[in-house]
């Protein structure tokens, strides 16, 4: 089975991982004095998940291997990271997290395949994991129907709330609104060009920022609504049909690879970003990386974290996390929003002082994680975070530059009013 | 000439032992969650009785099967989602009683193809016609203007990628790249639970085995001998009187009837459908199935099916990051060793010596039997 002396991981923390190991079987020789305040296996594990006196036992489902392996990776990263720095602190009520980790191999029933398998055979406590939509929606009932607790990290395009799932990624309202608001009173912008990549995130998200734009910015219109396949790498054509309607915003949300011709495009079309208000909402440091910082300097993408935040919890989580995985990784917003899950999790488990799903369930509103690095977050009665918005723009060597953040935290409302 | 017995000795052999490994074993020795991984491999192995049929007796390389697996395979997902999407079900809905998806389209209204899915015994129906007449037109168009070999198998694999396009693209009708997710009941009753997943198995298993007698049957058939001369020799077919191109239709049609049955059963099974079995790298993944399984044999394709799925399942828990070069490597590894897949390595080295076995027991030729397991090549 596949545990934590796995290949991929980076040998420092291996051998640390091993060390701990090692010491387990002391531990748990020495018994109950060694912590003096763990509380009974029995006590908190009432429905037979893996947790012993000593450890527990978390799910790790992403995707290593085929298309998505790419964004996916730096989530497992994180939540490694994570991980390990609460087993540094004592771990979670006395336990050492104990993880496996499964390949979703970017295939939705895989995902599904996997999900089950870590719930009904290995008892995960708790599975940090899934990135598309398409893969949480095929995990969706499996997590229900056996009764586990996912924390899925990516932003998304919300319609959805369940016991099961805790979103630590925003949910479409949290990343569209406050942006559209922005760019309206600072830039003046009246005409926005909605493009999207053709599947359910996109035309969501596009669909809110529409209404927005239509019922709720004075004097504001859509000039233009296009989708392109997944993958896709022309775009010559709508970049023709901008330069005719001069939008005041491109408003993009391209994924994956085809963001790199979209973007090389744009700028071979001579359209420059730093004359052309271009707002984003799919691009994070990790796209950048493969775009290549020169071609999109100057655009803006709305998010609610950026590796470049000035915060002390940030100052503390780049350079962990480079250390862990190496100088030249780059931490982008859903990577951020995946070191929360180990975390919330721990915490939601301390206030219920329970491992059980249900009461974890009913534990995490109002549970506070001070130490996330995009700053202060809280988990709202309908399982995703309150979080801030923020609006940055890209820089040539493939950071973002923070422009603009909401006072105060937004709301999180996955079936939002007036906008469906 | 017709064998005067359906099964000859070596199948009968082989029909007992999975049998006993599908019915007794495997049912009796694992837990609910590896019998339903069981399950969901057999699905594969009806796309590769079809393709033992079709490419391995009729020559017809097809590299669509996934088109027909799917085709099944959402007939079946969208009666269940209807199922799933009663007005009770879906009040948060601003249009209750329409599948969530199309909720989140803007569609205020349940588009005409999905009506008939109301219905189980037309869901039924529409699963074995659906992607039958689909073929009869493929193959009508292919066949008759004498398309063949390679090109046959770029325009199933140009379809295959159509009509993934199709369903990705008109999410609002088809559920787009999630698929049709969250079903729950069939005909009212919990496919969900453990006890339904092992009824299901056992019902799969059964239409497994209606499926290889019904292959067996059209093998043995002068259809079968007609199918084999094709291959061999196709004009000699032609000028002996017989219209090949009706032989490869009806060839091809019975593959895809089979893969819908596999499609639709993968959908009780794994409980959504999405166009990710439908595309090119499935259809392929089925043809390698079949091919390490041995094409000409309809019991090889079983095995194949199942053995290729649980390296691939056992693989990726132990090696999440490495698992698909392994999986490669076997590949690489059983095309070059053994072209006649595992039912080959059964033929040319096993069965050998338990007839010699056998022979030396009753001193009887054991040489008939060889030569009915080989294929004609």
């Amino acid at each position: 089975m596949s545990d934590e002396t796995k290949p991929g991981l980076k040998s420092p923390l291996r051998r640390k991982l091993l060390m701990g190991m090692a010491a387990l079987p002391a531990v748990s020789m020495l018994g109950r004095p060694a912590f003096a305040d763990v509380p009974a296996t029995s006590a908190v594990n009432t429905t037979g998940l893996a947790v012993t006196d000593s450890e527990v036992t978390v799910g790790i489902l992403h995707s290593v291997t085929g298309t998505m392996a790419i964004s996916e990776t730096g989530s497992v990263e994180a939540e490694k990271l994570a991980i390990e720095q609460i087993n540094a602190a004592g771990g979670v009520l006395g336990r050492k997290i104990k993880f496996i980790q499964e390949d979703g191999a970017s295939d939705w029933p895989t995902f599904a395949e996997k999900a089950k398998k870590l719930l009904v055979n290995d008892k995960c406590a708790a599975v940090m994991g899934c990135w598309t939509s398409a893969s949480r929606k095929a995990v969706l009932p499996v997590f229900e129907q056996y009764n586990g607790m996912l924390y899925y990290p990516t932003f998304y395009e919300g319609l959805e709330q369940s016991k099961n799932v805790i979103y630590t990624g925003q949910e479409a309202t949290q990343q569209i609104i406050a942006g559209l608001d922005w760019v309206n009173k600072t830039k003046g912008a009246k005409s926005f060009y909605l493009l999207g990549s053709d599947y359910i995130w996109p035309r969501t998200s596009n669909k809110i920022a529409r209404k927005h734009i239509e019922n709720h910015l004075q004097g504001c219109k859509v000039v233009g609504e296009e989708y392109f396949p997944l993958g896709s790498t022309q775009f010559n054509s709508v970049i023709n049909k901008i330069k005719l309607t001069k939008p005041d915003v491109i408003y993009a949300i391209i994924v994956g690879g085809s963001n790199v011709a979209f973007y090389k495009q744009l700028k071979a079309a001579g359209i420059d970003l730093s004359k052309q208000t271009l707002l984003t909402i799919s691009v994070t440091e990790d796209e950048i990386d493969g775009i290549g910082g020169e071609n999109i300097a100057g655009a803006y993408a709305c998010m609610k974290y950026f590796q470049s935040l000035d915060n002390p919890n940030n100052k503390a989580f780049v350079p962990a996390f480079k250390k862990m995985w190496g100088e030249k990784t780059v931490i982008g917003d859903v990577t951020q929003a995946a070191y929360l899950g180990p975390w919330l999790w721990k915490l939601t488990v301390e206030k219920a002082g329970s491992f059980d799903i249900d009461k974890i369930a009913a534990a995490s509103p109002g549970v506070e994680f001070k130490g996330a690095p995009e700053g202060y977050v809280r988990i709202h009665e309908n399982h995703h975070l309150w979080s801030k918005t923020r609006v940055g723009r890209a820089k040539a060597d493939g950071q973002y530059e923070l422009i603009y953040e909401t006072a105060d935290l937004v709301e999180p409302d996955p079936f939002p009013k007036g906008y469906q | 000439m017709i064998n005067s017995r359906f099964f000859n000795r070596s199948e009968l052999l082989g029909f007992l032992a999975l049998a006993v490994l599908l019915f007794l074993i495997l049912p009796l020795s694992l837990d609910i969650f590896r019998l339903n991984l069981v399950a969901k491999y057999l699905t594969y192995a009806f796309v590769g009785i079809g393709l033992v049929l079709c490419w391995g007796y009729g020559g017809i390389l097809s590299l669509g099967q996934g088109v027909f697996f799917g085709l099944g395979g959402y007939c079946m997902a969208m009666y269940l989602k209807l199922e799933a999407s009663s007005v009770a079900n879906t009040k948060i809905q601003s249009t209750p009683g329409i599948p969530d998806f199309m909720d989140w389209n803007q569609l205020t209204a349940l588009p005409f193809f999905w009506k008939p899915f109301h219905s189980f015994p037309i869901t039924l129906l529409a699963i074995l016609l659906v992607p039958a007449f689909f073929a009869l037109i493929i193959g009508a168009a292919m066949f008759k203007r004498r398309v063949g070999g390679v090109y046959f198998a770029i325009i199933t694999q140009a379809i295959a990628a159509i009509l993934t396009i199709l369903i990705v693209g008109q999410q609002g009708y088809t559920g787009g790249i999630n698929g049709i997710t969250d079903l729950r009941t069939l005909h009212g009753w919990d496919i969900r639970t453990d006890h339904a997943k092992f009824i299901l198995y056992f019902v799969e298993v059964v239409l497994l085995f209606g499926c290889i007698v019904a292959a067996q049957f059209i093998r043995l058939t002068k259809l079968g001998r007609i199918l084999v001369a094709m291959r061999e020799q196709e004009d000699r077919v032609r000028f002996s009187g017989y219209s090949v191109a009706n032989f490869k239709i009806f060839a091809f049609c019975a593959a895809a009837v089979f893969a819908a049955i596999g499609g639709a059963m993968f959908t009780l099974e794994v409980g959504f459908m999405s166009p990710s079995f439908v595309g090119i790298v499935p259809s392929i993944e089925m043809v390698i199935y079949t091919a390490v399984g041995g094409r000409m044999s309809i019991f090889g394709a079983v095995w194949g099916a199942l053995l290729v799925n649980f390296a691939k399942t056992s693989l990726s828990e132990s090696f999440p990051q490495l698992w698909l070069f392994g999986l490669g490597a076997l590949f690489i590894a059983v095309v070059l060793a053994f072209p006649n897949g595992l039912s080959g390595i059964w033929a040319d080295h096993v069965q050998p010596r338990i007839d010699r076995l056998l022979a030396s027991r009753k001193s009887k030729s054991a040489a008939g039997m060889i030569a009915d397991g080989a294929p004609a090549e």
